[in-house]
């Protein structure tokens, strides 16, 4: 799509603003709607769209699919990884309690880690299905 | 759309529908579920319908015969279906089962619980861990079996060296 200077421009000035909207999403979920899921939605759109304009080759240099498989693992790991440590600590498996001294802000970390964890996860996943799909008609 | 054989319109309309399934959430002050089906029913999943239908082909193959059977299992199902309706309480009823059992807890308790204003994002990530965990659990393994089947370029010009070779 080289030749659609209007979509590049257009996509170029909505690519950082979805990123930035996808990462609110993701931390103010807390707070209003949204979450870990619409987040890594939002985030893989956002680079899907980079894709669409600017071509796979170029996505695949800005987001290798080696990172896009680190990460996939690494956001599961890292929600389960939280459950293990709330074990270390003497809590019961994924009770967050445990990793602050007051119970409401080891609630508020716990879920700010499991958020960033199912985020990442889901963002890695669109990722690699949308890199397996547009990788198949190139071969 | 079961009459439409052209599957990129098929592919728009199932989008189409999604939003309108999400603006039903919002009326129904379902704001998080809306969130969701607009991002991924709307926007991924008509991405990747149509990715698939630049692979493929456009139009539908061959047009299918009825098969009976599916028919009748169909139709037995959904019978089935509307008389299990019947049992439901009432929508709204403020003592059906949904609203007598955890629920007066978590809205009446997780503000000093977890101490955060969207009880959503409680319920999911704190009361209903487990069942998030394993909700990621289910999309990391759907992620690892299509990069199992398709590959995602990582290592893929062995294979298609390979390929060559053969």
């Amino acid at each position: 799509m080289k030749h659609h200077r209007i979509l590049r421009v257009v996509s170029k000035l909505l690519i950082p603003a979805i990123l930035l909207y996808a990462l609110y999403v993701q931390f103010h979920g807390d707070y209003g709607p949204g979450g870990g899921f619409q987040a890594g939605v939002i985030f893989a759109a956002g680079i899907i769209l980079y894709a669409l304009v600017f071509g796979l080759t170029n996505t695949k240099k800005v987001v290798p699919p080696i990172i896009v498989r680190i990460l996939m693992a690494g956001g599961l790991l890292l929600y389960a990884g939280v459950g293990v440590v709330n074990m270390l600590l003497g809590g019961n498996y994924l009770d967050y309690d445990t990793l602050a001294h007051d119970p409401a802000h080891g609630q508020h970390i716990g879920i700010l880690l499991i958020e960033f964890g199912v985020g990442t996860t889901v963002a890695a996943v669109m990722l690699a299905v949308f890199y397996a799909f547009a990788g198949r008609g190139r071969q | 759309m079961v009459r439409l054989t052209d599957l990129f319109g098929v592919a728009m309309l199932f989008g189409i529908y999604s939003l309108f399934s999400a603006a039903i959430f919002v009326v129904l002050d379902a704001v998080d579920v809306a969130f969701t089906e607009a991002s991924v029913g709307a926007g991924i999943s008509t991405i990747l319908m149509v990715g698939t239908l630049a692979l493929t082909d456009t139009n539908e193959a061959a047009p299918f015969k009825i098969s009976f059977p599916a028919l009748f299992t169909v139709v037995v199902t959904g019978i089935a279906l509307l008389i299990g309706i019947q049992d439901l309480p009432e929508f709204g009823l403020a003592s059906a089962p949904v609203h007598t059992h955890v629920a007066p807890h978590y809205i009446g308790e997780s503000g000093t619980e977890i101490g955060i204003p969207n009880i959503v994002t409680s319920v999911l990530a704190s009361y209903r861990g487990y069942d998030t965990l394993g909700e990621v659990t289910v999309i990391f393994t759907a992620g690892v079996g299509v990069m199992i089947l398709l590959g995602i370029g990582v290592g893929g010009s062995r294979k298609s060296k390979s390929d060559q070779d053969d």
